[in-house]
């Protein structure tokens, strides 16, 4: 589905602040795949998310979809296949306008825009039926505008117009970090639910450990900009916290001591 | 009975509100202060003077002027986002170009319609321009009510998003610009033919009272929706006007004094709001204050 090979970026090469995000990166996302990503900050995590979504693009190195070469597809043009969630949970949607014009927006994700109009009676039932799914009673508030809800709430609409409309991939990123621990348990729960029942190919990017162990079948860890772990899903049925923090020590002769990395 | 230079003033107003509607599109829709307003303004003018004088039908010189208004919008909306200026400059660029393009199109600083048949030969220019206004406000509503619209308005809202989601904001930015120089152009090809002339500096200062009717109209009608940010737009133009002509009846102020009342206008409009909402802030502490002193003395 989504296939990486031989991926390398460097930001600001030639100059002193050259920092290598990537080296020599092979990843191969099968359909139905749910690769959790972690590591410390500066890993290449997001590095890979945003190649992967078309907002940066490789120095070197082939990003295939669906067997379509899509190194030079700028962002607007992968998003037939690609739908993303951000960490910002101000990002996802357009504030100055209603839930179901945002939804709508999304309904039309990588399809021409033309002069129908957006939100049709029929789009709107089946809005409140989207939305009923999600359980913290948006169903009801279709004409409010984005900008007055939650941040959590926010996010939740974000994970639905990204997931309702069956998108080839969906990458996530650290889409619960900006999130106080109840809000963040609920999307992560959304998450673990809305993936599940369409079987999307998911790559999510995150900081918390329990997190990335509890959701998906494969567990990726990365370091210095390269992948470091690959666990498969029989051995990530009895992955733990401990394992995978030992599993880190062994591999990259280092203590994980970034505080940002959060057990649980 | 409503005084006549009240009656003047609306019919002014309602010339102007295309314009008001345009720099509301660029503005607050997309987010983006399009100085290309005072030369598209003249370039309407320009083209449905020189066509109305050459024996085009008045509709047919007036429908020139908003195609030449979207393409000079368009020009603007490229130069900001593949040639990557900056939103103002890009404006700024189209802005002093236009003069000379404008001075082209007419040959002589000042063409008159006097004799011509225009628009508003047969017809009151108030009665004729309510139609429009309505038509256009109605089109306009149900145009940003489509997925293109909605993605236009995500341009100016959310660009990340919406490019997230697929849509092209490049594009959308032009179309946007395109649409909303159309109209202004629009207004100048109105006011040449209900003036009777079109003058090489008629749009200058164009885009601060597009800015002062969206202003004055958000601050009365509020912009809550798409419905109101448009009527809020067009009756803001109108209440500028009646503004405008009120002051000049002062005989302290002279014509030349426009300019200035309207930049005062704008000042106002812009900084009221702001202090009202603070006053009523500071009120509304004021009281619960006093409201939970009165519920728990001995804690004071």
């Amino acid at each position: 589905m989504l296939k990486l090979s031989r991926v390398y970026k460097v930001f600001n090469a030639g100059t002193p602040n050259e920092k290598i995000a990537l080296t020599d990166i092979n990843l191969h996302l099968k359909p139905g795949d749910f690769v959790t990503v972690i590591g410390s900050n500066g890993a290449g995590k997001s590095t890979m998310l945003n190649l992967a979504a078309g907002t940066m693009r490789p120095d070197a190195g082939e990003l295939r979809i669906e067997d379509k070469l899509v190194n030079s597809l700028p962002e607007h043009k992968r998003s037939r296949w690609i739908a993303r969630v951000f960490q910002d949970p101000m990002a996802g949607t357009a504030p100055h306008m209603t839930i179901e014009e945002n939804l709508a927006m999304a309904y039309k994700r990588g399809q021409m825009r033309g002069l129908r109009f957006g939100v049709t009676r029929a789009k709107r039932d089946m809005f409140r039926e989207q939305l009923s799914r999600l359980g913290i009673g948006l169903e009801d508030r279709l004409r409010a505008q984005v900008g007055l809800l939650s941040g959590g709430e926010r996010q939740a609409l974000s994970l639905l117009m990204a997931t309702f409309t069956k998108p080839k991939i969906l990458l996530l990123d650290e889409h619960t970090a900006a999130l106080d621990p109840s809000r963040a348990e609920l999307i992560t729960r959304l998450t673990d639910q809305l993936v599940r029942e369409q079987q999307l190919t998911t790559m999510m990017v995150t900081h918390n450990m329990e997190q990335a162990i509890r959701l998906g079948n494969r567990l990726i860890m990365m370091d210095k900009g390269k992948i470091i772990l690959d666990i498969g899903p029989e051995q990530k049925a009895t992955l733990t916290v401990e394992r995978l923090l030992h599993e880190f020590e062994q591999i990259s002769g280092t203590k994980l001591s970034d505080d940002r990395v959060v057990l649980g | 009975m409503i005084p006549d230079f009240i009656i003047r003033a609306i019919e002014l107003g309602l010339l102007y509100s295309l314009m008001a509607l345009g720099v509301y599109i660029t503005f607050r829709i997309l987010n983006f202060p399009d100085l290309t307003v005072d030369g598209s303004y003249t370039t309407g003018a320009a083209i449905a003077a020189l066509m109305i004088i050459n024996g085009f039908a008045p509709w047919l010189a007036t429908l020139a002027a908003f195609g030449g208004g979207m393409a000079a919008g368009a020009v603007t909306g490229l130069l900001h986002t593949k040639g990557k200026i900056n939103g103002l400059l890009s404006g700024i660029l189209m802005m002093v170009a236009l003069y000379s393009i404008n001075m082209r199109i007419m040959g002589t600083p000042n063409v008159s319609l006097l004799r011509e048949t225009t628009l508003f030969t047969n017809i009151s220019p108030m009665i004729f321009m309510i139609i429009v206004v309505i038509l256009v406000k109605i089109l306009l509503d149900a145009f940003l009510k489509t997925d293109l619209g909605l993605a236009l308005r995500a341009t100016g809202d959310n660009p990340r998003m919406i490019s997230s989601l697929g849509a092209n904001t490049d594009t959308a930015k032009i179309i946007g610009v395109s649409l909303s120089n159309g109209l202004v152009a629009c207004s100048g090809a109105f006011v040449a033919q209900q003036s009777g002339f079109a003058d090489i500096n008629g749009g200058v200062g164009m885009i601060v009272i597009g800015l002062a009717s969206v202003i004055i109209g958000e601050a009365i009608f509020g912009r809550m929706t798409v419905f109101r940010a448009t009527l809020a737009a067009i009756l803001g133009s109108v209440i500028y006007r009646i503004v405008v002509s009120l002051a000049l009846r002062v005989e302290f102020l002279e014509a030349s004094d426009v300019k200035l009342i309207t930049a005062v206008i704008v000042v106002i409009a812009l900084v009221f709001p702001s202090i009202g909402r603070s006053w009523s802030e500071k009120k509304t502490a004021r009281k619960r204050s006093a409201e939970l002193s009165r519920e728990v003395p001995e804690r004071a």
